[in-house]
């Protein structure tokens, strides 16, 4: 699994990789009431916003660690925003991506160097 | 009077502060050939007497609606005001407080707003309806929008029964953002055509009932091909009564319902402000543009009312709002809300009653005319008639009398070859004398 700096998670199996927002990044929104995803067959460059999430705080969007294709979204975040919080970096993903450029998965930290940014912020 | 308040002292002590030579140069950086080469030419200032008279003398160029025989529908009605209306407005609560930038402490504008989003979810027959938009067409423009985001799709498709100037506004506010619109020819009673335009980029389509020519359809069935398609229905109404004893979109299975709300508590002004009324599915809420009251409970457990979803809007979500209004026609929609109440479900359907026995007074009166045909085949209070002439040149000759005829197709739609059609409409406000008056200057001008 490899971290951003916006708090995404990206974790690549093969040339598919699931997507979604970090257990700090949940724990910093609070209460997630409201997820929008993109549609299927969705283009996404490195650093597109492609989601929104909606908590009772604030209203962000998430942006693409990688590039690539949305192959797949996470069809039961809609009606349960609230999975979001209780499990991240698992069943609260976002979306699968078909990967168009693999190496840029490089560029993003791993969860050591993401665990050491936090100790930053 | 002086209408300034700086003498050339103060400005000159205020240019020497600056540095600059004179006020013009301070436009010096705008270009020489975008610049007025003198003053502009005005009269010089007067006194308050002198601007009463030239005020009054303009104004009586002017020909008020209520000083005769008006039969002027088309986007815009003539209905009675209670003066309980204009008299509850104007309470400085009410009549100051522009849209609520710290809501909350404003209870009874919150209230209001939330008692009108109930009458307007009532006469619609939708679930959420928001605190409203400028008009009637503008909240068309952003149902395409709406409807845009919703499927993500980027074509809309116009019915010819869609008031044109909601056809533009439409094509103004979407072209912009890479949504087309793709607009029928003109037709009386055609709304189901948009039916074989629908295909797989279509994002919604729009009808209108009772549409441009008065004309009233049951839209169930564009409903279910546009479902079936993916496609949103988008219902449009100018005239508001209507609601009184037509079926409600929601009935009839439209998505999102957008009407002109100026017939209920509003006077026609010169066509505005004017209060745009929009309600959807509840599935759809989180896509509707503008503000929305909601009702809740405080800290004590008693009833107060919030802004609610707010995410939606401008000041949150910036250039991804939902739509670039973050305001609503407060003040009209008080109006509207007031006047509801004051009718209630009883007195609207007695109201359209009224309003639709008129438009058949009308209808039987106008048809007894040599050479004038009906062409409207189910009306609630406006129709078209066909006449054998030019309908500009009818209605010209017949204001020179005193009897304003209604609106001429070729003003809305210059190139739909309908120059004979006129648009006309009666309401509670038409007494029978001028609905006699108007046949008998007609018959007149007609024979001539």
């Amino acid at each position: 699994m490899r971290f951003t700096k916006d708090h995404e998670w990206v974790d690549a199996d093969g040339d598919v990789a699931t997507l979604g927002i970090t257990a700090y990044a949940a724990e910093q929104l609070g209460d997630v009431v409201f997820i929008e995803l993109p549609s299927v067959g969705k283009t996404l460059k490195a650093g597109d916003a492609f989601a929104v999430v909606e908590s009772v705080k604030a209203a962000s969007d998430v942006y693409a660690p990688i590039s690539g294709e949305v192959v797949e979204v996470n069809a039961e975040l809609p009606d349960a925003p609230e999975t979001v919080n209780a499990m991240p970096e698992k069943d609260g993903w976002f979306a699968k991506v078909k990967l168009s450029n693999p190496a840029e998965l490089d560029a993003l930290m791993d969860r050591a160097a993401y665990e050491q940014f936090l100790s930053t912020l | 009077m002086r209408y300034l308040p700086l003498t050339a002292a103060d400005r000159a002590e205020m240019l020497g502060v600056i540095g600059a030579p004179s006020i013009d140069a301070l436009f010096a950086d705008v270009p020489a050939s975008a610049r007025l080469a003198g003053p502009v030419d005005l009269p010089p200032h007067q006194g308050e007497l002198e601007v009463e008279r030239a005020m009054g003398r303009l104004a009586a160029r002017n020909r008020p609606a209520g000083a005769g025989p008006f039969f002027c529908g088309a986007g815009a009605y003539r209905h009675h005001v209670p003066a309980s209306v204009d008299h509850l407005i104007q309470r400085s609560e009410f009549l100051t407080s522009y849209t609520p930038y710290q809501p909350e402490i404003a209870q009874g504008t919150l209230q209001v707003l939330f008692e009108f989003q109930s009458q307007v979810a009532a006469l619609t027959g939708l679930p959420v309806a928001n605190a409203s938009l400028y008009d009637g067409s503008t909240a068309c423009a952003e149902a395409v929008m709406m409807a845009a985001r919703v499927t993500r799709r980027s074509k809309a498709v116009l019915s010819g029964g869609l008031h044109p100037h909601y056809a533009e506004a439409c094509w103004t506010l979407a072209h912009t953002a890479g949504v087309t619109t793709q607009r029928l020819p003109a037709a009386i009673d055609a709304e189901a055509a948009v039916i074989d335009a629908i295909n797989g980029d279509t994002a919604c389509v729009i009808v209108q009932t009772p549409n441009v020519f008065g004309t009233v359809t049951d839209v169930s069935a564009i409903a279910e091909a546009a479902h079936a398609a993916g496609a949103l229905l988008v219902v449009v109404t100018t005239e508001a009564v209507s609601y009184g004893l037509l079926k409600s979109p929601g009935e009839m299975g439209a998505d999102i319902a957008v009407a002109e709300g100026q017939s209920i508590g509003n006077p026609l002004t010169f066509g505005g402000p004017y209060v745009g009324l929009f309600a959807a599915r509840e599935a759809l809420l989180r896509q509707m543009p503008g503000r929305l009251c909601g009702e809740t409970v405080d800290a004590e457990g008693k009833r107060g009312f919030v802004l609610t979803l707010s995410t939606r809007e401008q000041h949150i979500r910036r250039d991804k709002a939902t739509s670039n209004i973050c305001t609503n026609s407060g003040l009209c929609a008080l109006a509207f809300t007031i006047h509801m109440s004051l009718l209630g479900e009883a007195g609207l359907r007695q109201l359209a009653k009224i309003n639709h026995a008129r438009a058949r007074s009308l209808r039987d009166a106008l048809a007894a005319i040599p050479g004038v045909e009906i062409l409207t085949p189910r009306f609630f209070n406006e129709f078209a008639i066909r006449l054998p002439k030019s309908a500009v040149g009818v209605v010209n000759a017949l204001a020179a009398d005193g009897i304003i005829a209604g609106v001429p197709v070729s003003r809305l739609e210059p190139a739909a070859g309908m120059d004979d059609v006129l648009l006309v409409c009666a309401t509670e406000t038409t007494a029978l004398v001028d609905i006699a008056d108007f046949a008998e200057a007609l018959t007149q001008e007609l024979a001539q």
